[in-house]
């Protein structure tokens, strides 16, 4: 059984909104679009997003760590939005395990956003109807594409690399790996909705710089120390220098 | 959560409608029974399409609710998994039998169908007992739409069915209790008793939910949220600077002295004034009986938007400042 999900690594995600403003272009223009903004030009600008990239300071000044916390629809295996919706337009993907919304069947009752603790679906205002995250599923299977681009917007928008896309059900997957090296965890484990998408956690990079990196110990220069020498009580041949 | 406007007037309006058949058809059976004193005349026809009335206006208000009403036949399709899907079954049905019980006695088109020992059973009173099933069954869906949302802790709880099923019953009674009065044809003694014992019971019951919610911890924070195990986390931005649907739609901005006095106001209102009023009322009291139900239903309105604010969506930790 195949589980796609995204794994983002919160050590190097820096926090600057590529994925959310890729992940509003493709989709606005894709199978899941338009998502509407409200005054997008005025004080108060308000839209559907699918991604939005939130801070959070760790820590008291100055000891202290900004975090930058992409969140999307987290795609549950055990999806609480999904057995509540009425209609049967909010579904699981057997096949591939990504958490859709069927549009036509939508009757915009905000149910399931009731039950999803993580806030991950919006009422599109224009078109009345659930929308959230498709993990780019007008993308991913696009044979036109060449494929290499046959990954969700934001993965390949990411400048740090900080998204891996993948099935976290292959244990060879790149996701996977990156899960189990790095400790990837999933949000609010509390609920059992068991998060597909994972997250890697901030991690400290120490490089051990040892004496004998930095000189040689060895260097054979510095062993025999001092190379042919002139005395210095007698000028040189040409008067000048002087070893 | 913020209140759901549609929801709260449609959840009291069939509550009504709900304990007003109930209220009649359960009086009829209590003098089938020799319980209770025949009505000099029979009112049960117009109960029940004052019944239907309030069921049909809580289905109305339920359309606003929606995104695309139009679709709203599609909402019956997933009745396995979820209690709203069993509601839109269940209020259709109620509303249903209760119409036909009404008809078949203005009609008069009511016949009967058999005897079970010495009681006449009519086809109305056989329509009415399935009433009776999809009434009960009404209340359990509505009231499980909340209680099945295991993240809303404030509504996941039993306590959640029964305060749907005694405040329902409740202001149904005590609709009786004034129809009785208006009609002058009996059942007062009964309805205003149920009434007063409903509404006492309701009372006990929503107190101890209020009281089992004061309690409550999330079990979610900041830390689980984002998973980051520092007991010092401040959020500086919230991915958006106009709000959202998630500042929008889970977030209310009453203060709490707007919330003790709308909480005062229900629990006096909907539950202790109507009480005392039915308790000295009597069959003629025909004001005390109006202001005693305009009361409850205005305290029971009160109540449903509590219960709305009361409820604290685990998402909202992910929204602690704008900027």
């Amino acid at each position: 059984m195949t589980q796609l999900a995204l794994v983002i690594d919160l050590n190097t995600c820096v926090g600057c909104h590529a994925c959310v403003t890729s992940c509003k272009e493709w989709n606005t223009s894709g199978d899941a679009g338009p998502m509407v903004d409200r005054n997008p030009y005025g004080a108060e600008p308000t839209g559907t997003f699918f991604n939005r990239v939130q801070t959070f300071e760790v820590g008291e000044f100055p000891n202290t760590q900004t975090v930058h916390f992409p969140k999307s629809c987290l795609h549950c295996e055990d999806p609480p939005c999904v057995p509540v919706c009425p209609t049967g337009a909010s579904y699981k993907r057997p096949e591939d395990g990504i958490v859709l919304v069927d549009y036509d069947k939508c009757i915009g009752c905000e149910y399931c956003s009731w039950a999803c603790p993580y806030g991950a679906r919006e009422i599109d205002e224009q078109q009345k109807v659930m929308k959230k995250c498709t993990l780019c599923v007008d993308r991913i299977y696009d044979e036109s594409l060449p494929e290499r681009d046959r990954k969700p917007v934001c993965v390949l928008s990411c400048p740090t690399s900080a998204r891996i896309y993948g099935d976290i059900h292959d244990p060879e997957s790149e996701a996977s790996r990156a899960i189990n090296a790095a400790g990837g965890y999933q949000l609010m484990p509390e609920w059992g909705t068991e998060p597909a998408n994972h997250y890697l956690p901030r991690r400290k990079v120490n490089i051990a710089v040892h004496e004998e990196d930095l000189q040689r110990v060895d260097n054979p220069l510095r062993k025999e120390d001092r190379g042919p020498r002139a005395p210095t009580t007698r000028t040189t041949l040409d008067d000048s220098t002087s070893w | 959560m913020k209140p759901a406007f549609s929801v709260i007037f449609l959840t009291t309006l069939i509550g009504a409608g709900q304990g007003l058949f109930l209220a009649y058809y359960s009086a009829e059976w209590l003098v089938t029974l020799n319980m209770l004193q025949p009505p000099t005349s029979d009112h049960s026809a117009e109960a029940a399409l004052l019944a239907f009335a309030l069921m049909a206006a809580g289905l109305v208000a339920s359309f606003f609710h929606l995104g695309h009403p139009e679709r709203a036949w599609r909402a019956a399709a997933m009745w396995r998994t979820s209690w709203l899907s069993r509601e839109v079954i269940a209020l259709p049905l109620a509303m249903g039998t209760v119409l036909v019980f009404a008809l078949l006695r203005l009609l008069e088109i009511d016949f009967e169908v058999a005897m079970l020992g010495r009681v006449s059973l009519s086809l109305s009173t056989l329509v009415g007992f399935a009433a009776v099933l999809a009434v009960v069954a009404l209340f359990a869906c509505t009231a499980m739409i909340y209680a099945s949302l295991k993240f809303l802790r404030q509504w996941h709880s039993p306590l959640t069915v029964l305060n749907f099923f005694l405040m329902g019953t409740a202001s149904g009674f005590t609709l009786a209790t004034l129809l009785a009065v208006v009609h002058q044809a009996g059942f007062f003694g009964y309805f205003s008793g149920m009434a007063i014992f409903l509404t006492l019971a309701a009372l006990i019951s929503r107190f101890s939910s209020l009281a089992r919610n004061r309690r409550l911890r999330s079990p979610s924070t900041l830390q689980s949220a984002i998973g980051v195990h520092h007991p010092n986390i401040r959020q500086i931005a919230q991915g958006a600077m106009g709000g959202s649907f998630n500042t929008r739609a889970f977030m209310h901005s009453y203060g709490p002295s707007v919330l003790l006095l709308a909480r005062r106001f229900f629990l006096v209102g909907g539950f202790v004034l109507p009480l005392l009023l039915l308790f000295v009322s009597d069959a003629d009291s025909l004001l005390l009986c109006a202001l005693a139900l305009s009361l409850q239903f205005l305290g029971l309105l009160t109540e449903r938007w509590y219960f709305f604010i009361e409820a604290e969506h685990p998402q909202n930790v992910y929204y602690q400042m704008i900027s």
